[in-house]
């Protein structure tokens, strides 16, 4: 098995695993219709492109693993997305601001992606631009929204920011595995779109009247599995199923 | 190599044209665009369906239904899922654009007219129900990933708009 390529793989789609499942949470918790019907098909898009991923990584495995291995059994310490896609929906400023958070990221990587050598990442990668170009524009429309909306709603949308803005950084750290995919030509190097995402997000941000954090200070750990306390909840949720009861298909 | 093109077998078009897709069950899946090639190989059809979204749940049913359809014709086939070419909004048919506007779905404007529609900009979308452009957007996520959701100011109903995809 190409134990680098495997990796790399989870390494994207941890993130749009774990980053889906948390707005999925808002299922019927939405603050309104709409915005719940928003936030569960944007989880859906990306649950499907996790399942894209996934599929190809299972196959690379052999043994008869499945996506559905992959995605329930693992333990905290094997999941590779970083840390700020975990971080709970404190209320929808937060959830807001980390989706959007991650959807800057989350599209310029994916502007990369599509070269790529591999043909399978390369076709996730086309398809899955025009699923993240809508999510985008929507949570986007929301910080700005909310940042030049009422006194609590810009409170609470720089709170949100200011709490996640020390998760960032982590998306551009480039891990051994993803060196040498973009070294192929397979992965991307994510360390160059730092600028162009920070650019964005502060233009974003000024234009919503928002603050952009002055701090220099960056967590992370995620992509080589030291997740914050937030992550076991997740799991438990998520694989409680398939832990009780083994090879359920439903 | 990519290619946009249909390759599918003449014989095969009448059956495949009856299987819809379970969510809107008025819109066959050859109007959708989302068949992409149904050749028959050593007696056994090979089927390959594209997503309109990665996540669409209707694919694993339309799956079953391509299946379901071919045997009950006397074919045996394997229905495989691709992702490249990526679907677009252009491979519905205009057949399937009328069946979408009937059933009280607007179907997808072009791209640029899309992006101001769904902005808010231009009231370009007309109403399904009485064809009004006096039209404005609810939300840019309807009841499933491939709508938004419109209201009509003129006779106040709601109805869904099929997006634009390219």
């Amino acid at each position: 098995m190409k134990t680098n390529l495997y990796n790399y793989i989870l390494e994207l789609a941890d993130n749009c695993l774990i980053a889906g499942q948390r707005l999925g949470e808002l299922c019927g918790h939405g603050p309104n219709l709409e915005t719940d019907i928003a936030c569960t098909n944007i989880s859906l898009d990306l649950f499907g492109q996790t399942r894209g991923y996934f599929q190809y990584a299972a196959e690379l495995k052999g043994e008869d693993k499945t996506e559905d291995d992959i995605a329930f059994l693992r333990i905290e310490r094997e999941y590779k997305n970083v840390l700020l896609v975990e971080q709970p929906n404190r209320d929808f400023a937060y959830t807001i601001a980390r989706q959007y958070l991650f959807d800057v990221y989350h599209l310029l990587l994916l502007e990369k992606l599509q070269f790529s050598q591999d043909m399978t990442l390369s076709a996730i990668a086309k398809k899955s631009i025009k699923e993240v170009s809508y999510h985008v524009r929507f949570t986007g429309d929301w910080v700005k929204r909310l940042g030049d909306g009422t006194e609590i709603s810009h409170e609470k949308m720089q709170n949100a920011i200011d709490g996640l803005w020390t998760y960032t950084n982590e998306l551009f750290e480039v891990t051994e595995d993803a060196k040498i995919m973009a070294e192929e030509g397979i992965g991307v190097d994510v360390s160059v779109l730092k600028d162009v995402y920070y650019e964005k997000v502060t233009a974003l941000l000024q234009e919503a009247t928002l603050t952009v954090p002055a701090s220099k200070y960056f967590q992370k750990g995620g992509k080589s599995g030291i997740h914050t306390e937030h992550m076991g909840y997740i799991l438990a949720d998520m694989q409680y199923m398939q832990r009780a009861y083994p090879n359920m298909k439903w | 190599m990519i290619t946009t093109n249909q390759y599918i077998d003449e014989d095969l078009i009448p059956i495949l044209e009856k299987v819809s897709d379970p969510e809107i069950p008025v819109l066959s899946i050859m109007d959708m665009g989302v068949v992409r090639s149904a050749i028959l190989v050593d007696g056994i059809v090979e089927v390959k369906i594209t997503p309109t979204y990665t996540g669409c749940p209707a694919m694993d049913v339309i799956g079953e239904d391509i299946t379901k359809a071919l045997e009950e014709n006397g074919y045996k086939s394997s229905v495989k899922l691709i992702l490249s070419p990526a679907w677009t909004t252009d491979w519905i048919t205009e057949r399937g654009r009328n069946a979408l506007r009937e059933y009280g779905i607007a179907p997808p404007l072009e791209a640029d007219a899309d992006k101001e529609a769904l902005l808010g900009d231009k009231r370009i979308v007309k109403c399904t129900n009485c064809n009004s452009s006096n039209t404005k957007l609810v939300s840019q996520f309807g009841s499933t990933a491939c709508k938004a959701l419109f209201k009509c100011e003129d006779c106040l109903e709601p109805f869904d708009y099929f997006k634009c995809l390219k």
